[in-house]
């Protein structure tokens, strides 16, 4: 790991100002950069933590919506999102306990990594990704593997959730990583049914919007007996070709669809 | 560097740290707790955990100016001052959750967080707890038989492979 200067600020306003330095880059729990700045895969010249920042920190629901400050744990999400079970139950199942103690909401999401468990919930949930400056939705925030609508310096401050009426993620997990091979989770809103895939596109988290048409018209998992979807922007690695990974696609929301 | 203060099993501790330099790496290299163990350095493994401010943290995976402050629990401080082993450390022995032992510092302290949050978990909820705590010598039926124990449980069920 190349050496940086380390800064905590205590406050958002503080955390920006710290970012605005060349080179600066934000720091959650670090379960994500940390292994990279070991590998060299980044070299920034200061870190800025974000977890001495009470005020990005909790769980609050109030009027169907569950709010997550960005700064809160995998664990702290687990314990106290049962306002949403399904988005608590994905987050505890996130890495392992000791990850899970450290990684937050707004870390995960401002990395996008293509198999992370809670891009899958925000774009199903059709949430709202709070920062500094302004709100993103779901729909508009991720932009492709490790990209997102976020501007340099910007920061996740909280994340606004619609519950839904049902909702359920399964995940296939990569034992050795433990994170998604594949993973899908499906929510029922009044407005509609949200499917989101995890893990199997090289495009990172997307929609599938056949899967939800089909959903609308017939909320049952014989209802996508008739659907596939197409591997060809699938990944593909020494963990699952991207058939494999396009039949998991299939299976997995069938089964989210059957546990609801 | 930069001045890092913590109390590590109940004592003040500190020194001077880079910005890049891990929590890990302060346990071992400056204050010589050489218990914690670093085996894979990538998170997986769980060799290194610790407890900070009461939950269990891969220790390879936190900086040590992260712990700025905070209350820090490893190894070391779990036997009584005159070496008297824990309840767990002695479910270890007496089960012989051990073969190596270079997993047994982060299995210990895993166990310790689980008992603390589910006094009496189950066998697959301890399975599940562990699943960030690799052993390569497979030991795991002995750990979890001496989790079950020490959690004041019965091991017979478990006690016939």
């Amino acid at each position: 790991m190349y050496n940086f200067e380390f800064e905590k600020p205590a406050t958002v306003a503080d955390a920006v100002a710290a970012l605005g330095a060349e080179e600066a880059q934000a720091l959650g729990g670090g379960q994500t950069l940390i292994p990279t700045l070991k590998q060299r895969l980044a070299s920034p010249t200061k870190l800025v933590s974000l977890t001495g920042i009470a005020e990005m920190r909790g769980v609050s629901a109030a009027g169907g919506v569950v709010t997550i400050g960005g700064g809160t744990t995998h664990a702290t999400v687990a314990a106290q999102a049962g306002a949403y079970p399904a988005l608590a139950a994905l987050a505890g199942n996130i890495g392992d306990p000791a990850v899970r103690n450290r990684g937050t909401i707004g870390g995960s999401l401002a990395n996008n990594d293509p198999s992370a468990c809670y891009p899958a919930a925000a774009l199903a949930s059709g949430a709202t990704i709070v920062t500094n400056t302004r709100e993103i939705a779901a729909d508009d925030y991720f932009q492709g593997m490790f990209t997102t609508a976020l501007d340099e310096g910007e920061i996740i401050t909280g994340v606004r959730f619609p519950v839904p009426e049902a909702a359920n993620y399964q995940k296939f997990e990569q034992p050795a990583s433990r994170f998604a091979l594949v993973g899908v989770f499906v929510a029922k809103y009044g407005a509609g049914v949200r499917v989101a895939v995890t893990g199997a596109s090289e495009e990172g988290v997307f929609r599938w919007s056949e899967a939800e048409q089909a959903l609308d018209h017939d909320f049952r998992s014989d209802a996508l007996m008739d659907l596939d979807i197409n591997p060809d922007n699938m990944i593909g690695d020494m963990h699952g070709s991207k058939a494999y990974r396009a039949h998991l696609v299939k299976v997995l929301t069938k089964r989210a669809v059957a546990a609801m | 560097m930069t001045q890092v203060s913590m109390t590590v099993n109940g004592v003040a501790a500190s020194g001077d740290v880079e910005g890049r330099t891990l929590l890990v790496s302060f346990l071992r290299d400056q204050l010589e707790l050489t218990g914690t163990h670093v085996g894979c350095d990538t998170s997986q493994c769980g060799a290194c955990v610790v407890h900070v401010n009461g939950e269990a943290v891969k220790s390879c995976t936190m900086l040590a100016l992260e712990a700025e402050g905070a209350e820090v629990s490893t190894i070391e401080g779990q036997a009584a001052p005159d070496g008297t082993l824990n309840t767990i450390q002695q479910a270890f022995q007496d089960h012989h959750g051990l073969q190596c032992g270079f997993c047994t510092p982060g299995m210990v302290m895993s166990a310790a967080a689980l008992l603390k949050e589910n006094p009496k978990p189950s066998e697959a909820e301890i399975r599940d707890y562990l699943e960030g705590n690799i052993c390569r010598c497979t030991g795991y039926h002995n750990i979890v038989k001496a989790i079950m124990a020490a959690s004041g449980q019965d091991v017979s069920a478990i006690a016939a492979e």
